[in-house]
């Protein structure tokens, strides 16, 4: 563990989000964002619930789900910790980011608008990758 | 203690305060399991407070039962903390003079955590010392009704509309206090409310009273996965839901949406979405005809065997 502070996590209530999800996304961005990194301690269920008002059983819920995709583990008697990192975004020499402009022009041309797109685009996110019930 | 008693337990619990007037609780039984975070939930006038004060001990049931850990509520006194809406405090004492006075009527049970209720009194934004009861705001007087909770070290707080009088710094924080304690402790919390959204997040266990009725009962998310919203799109006004059970039925647009619970896939050109808390307790506050839902953890273990020997005899 760093000298740095926890990571604190932000709920909101009316996002529509399972505040157990908001939890693991948070986390996952945190790891992909380097601010979490192999060997750091996640913040204790107590800590997280003071700060936050949220259910105990909210924050370990979230915290087994990570436990389950492999991201962290739990060691008995000394808290939750980070095991593996996410890659970080692809950078800007992706072949993916370089197809998805490629697909954004195209549709632009096709008179598709913003909104359009990112509702096509989350459409085939969402038939590939179901949503987590919420 | 054991450990499958439960924090409260009613069956067929009703409350009149007087045979001439109409009766606040109604036959209710429910089962709420130890180390939960309840949602006492209803409009005003609804029996919250009733059923809290039953609990407390402080009222007798007209007829019906309800123990508390598993105990009579007299007994379980020294092991429950009630916050009550008045909060009655000696007007005259100060905040030290409350605790230490808290401190004394606690030392039979030797259970008395003066940090912990310190920590609440004097706090972040806290109270000073010195500062007499009675010149205590409304949320000052639920902090110092809290920090005696908490310094009681009760297994089962019973909080009647905690959140009323404070601000969002303080209810944050209070709040959070409380989760923390139910983290360390394993401490039963109920909290009443009518204002729903207030308890959204901290509670994963809902009792819902309305006319004094139950109406759901159980884990919210058994709750919440037990309903269904869906949207016709189909042109009518009128759905048919089949063989669902319907909440709250009501026009959008040129179709309508209903709350139901379903029984099945819903038939149909149905858009079907997973509703809020706050939909589905507002739509069974809407329709007080639809039937109550009782989920398997809050059903009373008399009232389970009760069923388990009713639908054996059907089998057999």
């Amino acid at each position: 563990m760093t000298a740095a502070g926890p990571i604190q996590f932000r709920i909101d209530r009316r996002s529509g989000v399972a505040t157990y999800w908001q939890i693991v996304q948070q986390t996952r961005q945190a790891l992909r964002l380097g601010l979490l990194q192999p060997g750091d301690k996640l913040p204790t269920a107590r800590e997280v619930v003071e700060a936050t008002a949220i259910n105990p059983n909210t924050v370990l819920k979230a915290y087994r789900e990570l436990e389950r995709e492999g991201l962290v583990e739990a060691r008995r008697g000394l808290g939750t910790f980070v095991r593996a990192s996410l890659g970080t975004s692809p950078a800007a020499d992706s072949p993916y980011l370089a197809g998805l402009e490629d697909w954004v022009a195209r549709a632009h041309e096709g008179g598709l608008d913003r909104e359009d797109m990112a509702a096509l685009f989350d459409s085939v996110l969402n038939k590939h990758f179901p949503q987590e019930t919420p | 203690m054991t450990d499958s008693a439960a924090a409260l337990e009613a069956t067929g619990l009703s409350m009149s305060y007087s045979r001439r007037k109409e009766a606040v609780l109604v036959d209710c039984s429910f089962r709420l399991p130890q180390g939960r975070i309840c949602a006492l939930a209803g409009p005003n006038g609804a029996g919250k407070s009733t059923l809290l004060r039953l609990a407390a001990g402080l009222l007798r049931p007209s007829s019906g039962t309800l123990t508390v850990l598993g105990q009579t509520p007299a007994e379980a006194r020294s092991r429950i903390a009630y916050v009550a809406q008045s909060k009655p405090l000696p007007p005259h004492l100060s905040v030290t003079d409350t605790l230490r006075h808290g401190a004394e009527l606690n030392r039979p049970s030797g259970r008395w955590d003066q940090q912990a209720a310190e920590r609440i009194a004097y706090g972040d934004g806290g109270l000073k010392p010195a500062e007499k009861i009675r010149s205590l705001s409304g949320g000052q007087r639920t902090r110092i009704a809290l920090a005696l909770a908490f310094g009681k070290r009760a297994e089962l707080m019973l909080l009647d509309e905690p959140m009323a009088d404070l601000d969002p710094l303080a209810r944050r924080q209070l709040t959070g206090a409380l989760m923390s304690a139910a983290t360390e402790h394993g401490t039963t919390i109920v909290m009443s409310s009518h204002v729903i959204a207030e308890l959204e997040g901290s509670c994963d266990f809902l009792l819902l009273v309305a006319g004094g009725r139950l109406r759901l009962g159980g884990d919210i998310e058994e709750v919440m996965a037990a309903h269904t919203l869906l949207t016709g799109t189909s042109g009518t006004s009128v759905l048919d839901t089949g063989g669902h059970t319907v909440i709250d039925q009501r026009p959008a647009g040129r179709g309508c949406t209903a709350l139901v619970r379903p029984h099945g896939e819903p038939a149909g050109d149905w858009l079907a979405e997973r509703p809020t808390q706050e939909e589905v307790v507002l739509a069974h506050l809407r329709n007080t005809e639809a039937p109550p839902l009782l989920t398997e953890t809050a059903t009373p273990r008399s009232l389970q065997r009760a069923q388990r020997a009713r639908s054996q005899e059907n089998a057999a």
